[in-house]
């Protein structure tokens, strides 16, 4: 726990290749939000042959339906939703170049061997460190789909936003590898 | 006959919500700080003293705990003695649920239609109510937040009356320890044991209310309860699913007598923001 890497998307194939699960790391640097409702469109866009509102080359997803923010503040409070009910878009999205997602839970067989495939990481934030995590969020503006409210795919620009690699780009997975060292 | 007005209930609900949403119970503060102590994980430790924090943070600029601020869930114990006047009650309550999202900057997360439509409903109602009538003049009312990552992984299952103790623990272990990182353990495991289908459900949720270190008062339970967290703490599956010794904070289990033929069992399980506030009226 006692380093932390700092990086800074967009990410190169190389510097994500690089991470291993356990680690922890800070994210400085512009990242993309989005829930089922917006996977679900982005993904029929391609399917239809079309091109998506945003360049996913190199960058992170954060799964999040953040609350409204307060006055002043960029963001309400900000923690991770759970990943698996994004997994049967996400394949689609690791083949455009998407380096790394940011949720809680574990993932399927396909999204993991996506993940090894195209170079990717799976980031774990920590769930219900909301207000938390909220306080690395600086910038906050809706990018498309307006009409989903918190679901919408919104641009952060966050400083020091920090997450633990949970499945790395070689399959290493912490969900498999940590509990049975803690099982009696 | 005591009368209470409509719009006190809204203003009652208004501010419970938020409270819930914003201050942590103190059993559970002071649980997870225990917990963290004894937590071998270094991992697990972290992720405690994450959530440690985002409490303090939550309480000292009034921001919610989670941005799942919730489905309210309320139980409401309405003496027999009181009538609610000046407006409808159910319409009072929802009242005091939309007013504290728009005020609170709380998540509207209800959708209207869960199978067709799924629209928002824009202002996170209806609330779930529970209504208890009971004796006197007063009425209690709970409010609770419920989080969905931590309630889709809740269970409930008509064991047969053969299956007996092995069976409901193995089926309260499995669900809580199925459920992996999802939850977001540390979680809080209430469990319903009897009645009818519906009757063990809320049994379940109830239980969830207990504050933390307070057992069921039949010490067969009581061992029961002790029983069934140690063993899903030996689980491994730890803070946030990462590893290590803190799994759940209790098991709650409460019991209802039931028909000759069954053994209803449910399991409702909440996340470590177990939120919920009350007040007698
Ligand atoms: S399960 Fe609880 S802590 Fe986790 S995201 Fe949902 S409400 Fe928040």
């Amino acid at each position: 726990m006692d380093r932390a890497i700092k990086i800074n998307p967009p990410v190169s194939t190389d510097e994500v290749r690089a991470l291993q699960a356990g680690d922890n790391v800070l994210i400085t640097g512009t990242i993309y939000t989005g829930r089922d409702m917006a996977h679900k469109r982005l993904v029929e866009l391609l399917q239809a042959g079309k091109q998506l509102p945003i360049d996913l080359k190199g960058q992170f997803i954060y799964y999040v339906g953040p609350s409204p923010a307060k006055p002043g503040l960029a963001v309400g409070s900000a923690g991770p939703t759970t990943s698996y009910r994004l997994d049967p878009y996400t394949p689609a999205l690791l083949e455009l170049g998407l380096k790394g997602m940011i949720g809680k839970g574990t993932r399927s067989a396909e999204v993991i061997a996506a993940m090894k495939k195209h170079g990717a990481v799976y980031f774990g934030a920590v769930g219900g460190a909301a207000a938390l995590i909220s306080k690395s969020i600086k910038r906050a503006e809706v990018i498309c789909y307006p009409d989903l409210g918190a679901e919408a795919v919104h641009k952060f620009y966050v400083e020091d936003f920090p997450a633990i690699v949970v499945i790395d780009s070689h399959g290493q997975n912490l969900y498999q590898t940590q509990p049975p060292q803690y099982k009696i | 006959m005591r009368k209470i007005d409509a719009a006190i209930i809204t203003e009652t609900v208004h501010d419970l919500f938020l409270q819930a949403n914003y201050f942590i119970g103190t059993d559970i503060f002071e649980q997870l700080k225990q917990r963290r102590e004894l937590e071998e994980s270094p991992i697990g430790k972290s992720v405690l003293t994450q959530i440690i924090k985002n409490n303090e943070i939550a309480a000292q600029e009034q921001l919610p705990i989670c941005q799942d601020t919730g489905l309210a869930v309320l139980f409401i114990e309405l003496g027999q003695e009181v009538a609610v006047v000046g407006g409808d009650l159910n319409e009072a309550i929802n009242a005091g649920v939309s007013e504290a999202c728009t005020n609170g900057y709380l998540r509207k997360s209800v959708v209207d239609d869960p199978l067709f439509d799924r629209l928002n409903t824009n202002n996170n109602t209806p609330a779930i109510t529970h209504i208890n009538i009971v004796p006197g003049n007063r009425i209690k009312i709970t409010v609770t937040a419920k989080g969905f990552g931590s309630e889709n992984m809740s269970r409930m299952k008509m064991l047969k009356p053969a299956d007996g103790v092995e069976g409901v623990k193995n089926f309260v272990i499995q669900t809580a320890v199925d459920a992996g990182p999802n939850p977001c353990p540390p979680i809080i495991v209430g469990v319903g044991i009897g009645g009818t289908m519906e009757k063990a459900a809320i049994l379940s949720k109830r239980a969830l209310l207990r504050p933390l270190g307070q057992e069921n008062q039949d010490p067969r339970y009581a061992a029961l309860e002790r029983e069934v967290l140690d063993e899903i703490n030996k689980s491994g599956v730890g803070p946030a699913g990462l590893g290590g010794r803190t799994t759940a904070l209790a098991v709650n289990i409460d019991y209802f007598p039931t028909h000759i033929a069954g053994l209803p069992v449910a399991v409702n399980i909440c996340c470590h923001a177990s939120r919920q506030a009350q007040k007698v009226l």
